[in-house]
């Protein structure tokens, strides 16, 4: 049900049908440009390196995708399938950003519960959320080894800005619904589980979505470094022995997995947000 | 003066004795304020919000506070309510110092701040469930007040598709849902259109005398407090002191309480209003 409240009349006026087919025309119109830029792009991609125009040797084409997809479904003795590739790379980054939302939020709760705490750890978070994470690649692989070394690179990526983020959100919480529960006698623990926690779900799923592109860009880069798997080493793979075809390959399939992920959460964000 | 620390009560002369209305006299007041002060600490200094504030309120009575705005009306309901301790004095319920939120306290506030995450029903619990109450029971008696209040049809509804009127009556069936005996209303209605706020005004007002709670309203509203209350206090600028305290009746046919509306009619308002207003000494600074 809507916010404002309408009545909805027995007979649609003839108007209202009118203003109706234009809001539906507007939005296929959308859709339609949307297609077509994608269409455009491809066309191009396609139609420059063919022209000589670029060089195709570096931009590979698309219609050279599908081949080179159905080539590397195949597993060898020296290389798993694609399809191993991308199960590894999603997984990771599925586990890194959950880690990151369970332990964000439980450290984020720890700040909010022990305020010394927080005014304590402030400038270290600061500084941690904007360091470059990518530059621990390389130790993350001597301490962790070459497949950890991955799930660790996609959880510190999005670790620290989710702690700031649900932390922030704990913050904003109304100082008044607070004191609503403390009137009726609640606990700090009553007030954090009935009303900072479910006051901050928003914040939460806006912290899943920033993390979900965060954390494949540290499987991805971890994988450059660490792996004999995953479509960041095939990338790696692919520029190494001047393959363009692979890369772009691996690089399509990258943009469909972070695309699916994407609208998993936002289909997540309606399902709880319906019931707000 | 004695400072109230938490934990150590204040010597009792005389437990409390038990009993009815008849026995009124006897009993304790059912809130005792002895020289309440309170100050508040910032890096900037310290800020005395209550001097020494004495007031004893009868069970059953509906008092009104009014005073300048920030002199600490809101800070007296916090203090009785326990969320908040006093720096200096006493405040007693029913003859027991107050060490914290007690069950007999109902406190409404200046908006519903209903739970946007929980439907019209399980808002109208939070008391009970976070007092650890009987659930099946606080449901049955949260759903028998929301329906009382013309909210039967919206149990399962989300606040935001309520009117402002509908939600704070949201909020008064969450705070009479626990039972207190005195029910604080902090400007509850100051949130709402004119409209709304007279009707409620009235409606909650009926509610709470026929349910012979004690009530104690902080408002600004001058006309609000002379037809809802039988005694209004005025507090002073701060550091707050009260005042006055005027009690408040109407000559009526039947020798009861006008409804607040009937009261804005009667002829004793503006004698009262009028005197109020002076007490108040409104100044428009610019």
């Amino acid at each position: 049900m809507s916010k404002v409240e309408t009545v909805p009349l027995a007979g649609a006026s003839p108007e209202y049908r009118a203003w109706l087919r234009s809001e539906r025309r507007g939005r296929i119109t959308v859709r339609a440009a949307q297609l077509a830029l994608l269409l455009l792009l491809l066309v191009l991609w396609e139609v420059l390196p063919r022209a000589q125009i670029i060089n195709p040797l570096f931009t590979s084409y698309p219609s050279a995708l599908w081949p080179t997809f159905l080539e590397l479904l195949k597993a060898t003795p020296q290389q798993p399938s694609i399809l191993a590739h991308t199960w590894a790379t999603s997984l990771a980054t599925v586990i890194g950003f959950s880690a990151a939302i369970v332990l964000g939020t439980a450290i984020a709760a720890a700040l909010w519960w022990w305020n010394d705490l927080y005014k304590v750890l402030d400038p270290y978070l600061v500084v941690a959320n904007a360091m470059p994470k990518t530059a621990f690649v390389p130790i993350f692989y001597i301490w962790l080894g070459a497949t950890l070394s991955v799930y660790g690179m996609s959880l510190a990526i999005s670790l620290f800005v989710t702690i700031l983020m649900i932390y922030n959100g704990f913050q904003g919480t109304d100082p008044n619904k607070i004191k609503l529960a403390q009137t009726f006698g609640a606990s700090k623990a009553q007030v954090l589980t009935k009303v900072v926690l479910p006051g901050a779900v928003p914040t939460l799923i806006a912290a899943l979505k920033v993390n979900v592109g965060l954390s494949l860009v540290g499987v991805v880069v971890g994988e450059f470094q660490s792996g004999n798997l995953g479509l960041g080493y095939l990338i790696q793979y692919g520029s190494q022995i001047f393959k363009l075809n692979i890369v772009m390959t691996a690089i399509t399939i990258l943009a469909i997995v972070s695309s699916v992920m994407y609208l998993a959460i936002s289909w997540l964000e309606m399902v709880v947000m319906r019931r707000r | 003066m004695g400072v109230a620390r938490p934990g150590t009560a204040a010597p009792l002369p005389n437990p409390p004795p038990q009993g009815g209305r008849e026995r009124a006299a006897l009993a304790p007041p059912k809130v005792e304020l002895r020289d309440v002060g309170l100050r508040y600490f910032g890096l900037e200094g310290e800020t005395e919000a209550l001097s020494t504030i004495s007031l004893s309120i009868k069970a059953g009575e509906f008092v009104a506070i009014i005073g300048p705005s920030g002199c600490g009306k809101s800070t007296l309901l916090s203090l009785i309510s326990g969320i908040l301790k006093p720096t200096g004095g006493a405040v007693l319920l029913d003859g027991r110092p107050v060490t914290g939120p007690s069950r007999k306290v109902g406190y409404m506030l200046q908006q519903d701040y209903l739970f946007e995450w929980r439907t019209i029903l399980e808002n109208a619990v939070l008391g009970a469930e976070i007092q650890g109450a009987d659930m099946a029971r606080a449901r049955e008696r949260a759903t028998a007040l929301l329906t009382r209040y013309g909210l039967g049809q919206f149990l399962h509804h989300r606040p935001r598709q309520l009117s402002g009127g509908m939600r704070q009556r949201v909020a008064l069936a969450r705070t009479l849902c626990t039972e207190p005996d005195i029910v604080l209303l902090d400007e509850p209605f100051s949130a709402l259109d004119s409209q709304t706020r007279l009707a409620l005004g009235d409606e909650i007002g009926e509610i709470l005398r026929r349910e012979r709670k004690t009530a104690i309203l902080v408002t600004h509203d001058i006309g609000e407090a002379i037809s809802m209350a039988e005694r209004v206090i005025v507090l002073s600028r701060r550091p707050a002191q009260v005042k006055s305290d005027r009690p408040i009746g109407f000559a009526t046919a039947d020798g009861g309480r006008p409804t607040p509306l009937a009261a804005r009619n009667a002829p004793e308002f503006n004698g009262y209003f009028n005197a109020l207003w002076q007490e108040l000494e409104v100044h428009v600074e610019g």
